[in-house]
């Protein structure tokens, strides 16, 4: 099976400013994919390039098999796109919108549309002028998953949306991935979104991949934070490789990360040293993630600031 | 006192955004005023070519129609007479500008941020109108001030700055109450710009009925317009006008705001309606989007443009009367054709009027190319199986034929009243008819302008309308300014035979639309090859 979206050194830069700057980003076929990075980081501008809104400046780029700036009328029969701010035609209604976009991308699934009005409660007859923020984002997506499409790109989806309809945002989509094997570009700032749905995610900063693999595989890469009470204190810990942040509180308790690579050799020196209890925590993703931003522009890992 | 805290914070808000704008356009406004005086110094340097002048000017109903009723012929009456067009733009800028600051704002939500902020209930709407108010009052006093330096009468040229100054003020004040109205910019902006075409259709009406000893000259008094013209400087000036003026404004202040004060923040007093749960079978296309979002504008346009036809069509033979009572004359134009010729020189200046209207319209409907791109509407669109040539083409449909069927139908207008009137239908309908529509390859110039520049140059769209404002000026003013030929050979205008009665020649027409075709594929490649939203 081929990816969905395959995009390597993807370059695009305004005026001096290098938005995207050699991007790598691979979706595959069936997958959810999450897409996180802090503002400015480049996910709009590699979603509007995959639109075929923008030319790239160097590096290449394949969706759904096709070049999304030469083949962009084709490639969006099979596609759906929802942005991070929908703005509405004032005197259209909502209901409006959904059946024009649907039947633009060449047909919308009434039955669905008709559940998911329901679901998302949203009332289709007000004018676009009248509704908030999070109505506006319900229309587009509504107007999106009612559609039948390959690809879903989402950009920053959920924002607007209460924490009630976030969860029927989520089921919907997880309904979508499961049930019609659908592909899903997710942009996000919340994490827990995309812990719940994505299975793979990639993490790009200053218009760059900086991390990419399934939450397990980028677990691996990071750090362990262990807690321990033990009645010795082996002092070399405080200087071992890879320890960060050791901290020693009363009572033989100790605090730190550990890189995952010298997580063997650390739980030995622990372990000699009479252990009475010991929490060692995977980290959320919330913790690579402010890992991620934390560090600073074009440095490489080992310059991490430890926490 | 509460209602009003921060206005002078707003205030400077307002001046520090429009200061590229407002400051600009008046200088040029000043600039003109005071050339006339040395063009018809010039041109007509000693009393009696001045009394010649203005002799036969008088009697031309299209000169009426554009500038006002000439009262007598020193050279402030001929100067005052000549910058009777000012007060018409001016009151278009304040009103730009109320709205700009007021009802655009709300409806943007950038007036909650401020609302939240310590700034009173009234201080939005009275920062806008100040703001105005002073703008205008600065190019009063000016045009006072270099009128009575270039030694023109003190009185007069004091009215001509109040004449200036107060057609601003009032339309600041009309703009004012407008916007309290609809919850859309766009509504209140057709609410004012129905108000301006009255006052000036009304003042046409009252104006050419005076002229021809008619029975209506009191329509001029029903028109905001035709007040500030009243003030007759340096011709007897009447200053209670004044007072009519300055009691106008303040009505109309109190009340925008009692209406600003009883209604919520981001709410009209029209209320909303709600809409259809699903689209209709036929919303299915580009194409039917883009007549869903024309079609209002394009029925107000055709029925404006409708109206103007009938009104100005149907003065057309009361022009032969302002000879009636002057023998010397009337043996000058028997040699020009007589009567009739003076009517064609009417007919032939409405049309020219009626062209400009066109391409305003046009460049307003091209520009909704922009405007849907920079709100963030067509980026859903694109991203449908929709090429950017299909979506332009939707909208240019719209701009194309829109200002056609506007022309098509004032011309039908016109010329259907003028032939009842004349008696003369065969003759008279074809001829106004296509006076019309020979206007039609100028406006696509204009239109195929903008598609360039939306295409090549997308954030100086703006540009569209500088470019329509110099074809306005040079129609108004380059006969009385002595301008250079190539000047005005850039206005498209100037290549249109004047209509009816002038000798016609297909070169221009062919060449104009060359222009046009050539301008907008630029454009349209240009469009499909640069990033959208830029």
């Amino acid at each position: 099976m081929t990816d969905a979206i395959a995009v390597t050194g993807l370059v695009r830069t305004f005026g001096q400013t290098r938005a995207l700057d050699g991007l790598d980003l691979t979706v595959r076929t069936g997958e959810a994919h999450g897409f996180l990075g802090p503002n400015g980081a480049g996910k709009t501008t590699t979603i509007r390039i995959l639109l075929g809104l923008m030319r790239a400046d160097a590096g290449s780029v394949t969706l759904l098999g096709g070049d999304p700036w030469r083949d962009a009328t084709e490639l969006h029969r099979r596609l759906a796109y929802v942005p991070g701010d929908v703005t509405l035609w004032p005197n259209l209604s909502g209901g409006e919108v959904i059946d024009l976009l649907g039947r633009l991308r060449g047909g919308l699934n009434q039955q669905r549309r008709a559940e998911l009005l329901e679901r998302f409660d949203l009332d289709p007859r007000k004018k676009g002028r009248a509704y908030s923020k999070g109505n506006r984002q319900k229309v587009a997506l509504i107007a999106a998953l009612a559609s039948d499409v390959e690809l879903l790109l989402l950009d920053e989806p959920t924002s607007g949306l209460d924490p009630l309809m976030e969860q029927v945002f989520r089921e919907v989509i997880q309904e979508e991935i499961e049930r019609n094997g659908r592909t899903v570009l997710l942009s996000s700032h919340i994490l827990s979104e995309v812990e719940a749905l994505c299975d793979r995610m990639t993490i790009i900063r200053d218009g760059r991949a900086v991390e990419s693999g399934s939450l397990e595989e980028l677990r691996r890469l990071a750090r362990t934070s262990i807690e321990a009470t033990v009645d010795t204190v082996p002092e070399e810990l405080r200087t071992l490789p890879g320890v960060h942040g050791f901290k020693e509180e009363k009572g033989g308790h100790l605090r730190f990360e550990v890189d995952n690579d010298a997580l063997d050799e650390v739980l030995r020196r622990i372990a000699g040293a009479g252990v009475r209890s010991l929490i060692s925590r995977p980290p959320t993703l919330e913790e690579l993630f402010i890992e991620q931003y934390n560090r600073r522009p074009n440095s490489e890992r080992q310059l991490g600031v430890s926490r | 006192m509460n209602d009003l805290a921060g206005t002078r914070r707003l205030m400077r808000l307002v001046m520090r955004r429009d200061r590229l704008l407002v400051p600009p356009i008046y200088l040029v406004f000043f600039i003109v005023v005071v050339s006339f005086v040395s063009s018809f110094e010039e041109l007509y340097p000693t009393a009696r070519e001045r009394a010649d002048y203005a002799d036969i000017n008088r009697s031309n109903g299209g000169f009426t129609t554009l500038y006002g009723r000439l009262y007598g012929s020193s050279l402030g009456e001929l100067v005052a007479w000549r910058a009777g067009f000012l007060p018409v733009v001016i009151a278009l800028v304040s009103l730009l500008v109320v709205i700009r600051h007021t009802r655009s704002e709300e409806e943007a939500g950038r007036r909650e941020l401020l609302g939240a902020t310590v700034v009173g209930r009234q201080a939005p709407l009275t920062a806008a109108f100040l703001a105005s108010f002073i703008a205008n009052l600065v190019l009063g006093v000016l045009v006072a001030v270099a009128m009575s330096a270039r030694g023109l009468p003190g009185g007069g040229s004091l009215a001509l700055g109040l004449e200036c100054a107060g057609a601003g003020i009032l339309f600041a004040a009309i703009g004012a109450v407008a916007a309290q109205l609809t919850s859309s910019a766009r509504g209140a902006w057709a609410i004012s710009a129905i108000a301006l075409g009255l006052s000036v259709l009304l003042r046409i009406v009252g104006d050419l009925s005076a002229e021809s000893n008619g029975t209506v000259a009191w329509m001029s008094w029903l028109s905001p317009i035709g007040w500030v013209q009243r003030l007759r400087p340096y011709a007897d000036e009447q200053w209670w006008v004044l007072a009519l003026i300055i009691g106008a404004t303040g009505a109309l202040l109190a009340l925008a705001f009692r209406l600003s004060d009883r209604r919520d923040l981001g709410a009209g007093l029209l209320p909303q309606r709600l809409g259809s749960a699903t689209a209709a079978p036929s919303l299915r296309s580009p194409l039917a989007l883009a007549w869903r979002l024309h079609r209002g504008v394009l029925g107000g346009w055709v029925a404006g443009f409708v109206v103007l036809g009938v009104v100005l069509g149907s003065l057309a033979e009361s022009i032969k009367d302002m000879l009636n009572d002057n023998q010397d004359l009337e043996d000058i134009f028997s040699r020009t054709g007589g009567a009739s010729g003076l009517v064609d020189a009417y007919l032939a200046t409405i049309m020219s009027i009626l062209g400009v209207f066109a391409a305003g319209y046009a460049i307003q409907s091209t520009l909704r190319l922009r405007y849907e791109e920079s709100a963030g509407r067509l980026e859903p669109i694109l991203a449908a199986p929709v090429g950017r040539l299909r979506w332009a083409a939707s909208h240019l449909v719209f701009a194309i034929l829109g200002p056609v069927a506007a022309l098509t139908a004032a011309g039908l207008a016109a010329g259907v009243t003028h032939g009842v009137n004349t008696g003369d239908m065969g003759h008279e309908l074809p001829r106004v008819f296509g006076a019309a529509v020979a206007e039609i390859p100028a406006v696509l110039v204009l239109t195929a302008f903008t598609v360039a520049l939306f295409g090549l140059l997308p954030r100086l769209t703006g540009l569209a309308w500088a470019g329509l404002g110099m074809c306005l000026f040079f129609g108004l003013i380059g006969s009385a300014m002595k301008l250079d030929q190539w000047l005005l050979d850039l206005s498209p205008f100037t290549h249109i035979p004047h209509l009816p009665g002038g000798s016609v020649s297909a070169t221009p027409f062919v060449a104009l639309l060359v222009i046009a075709v050539a301008m907008a594929a630029a454009g349209l490649a240009g469009f499909r090859r640069r990033p959208v939203a830029d």
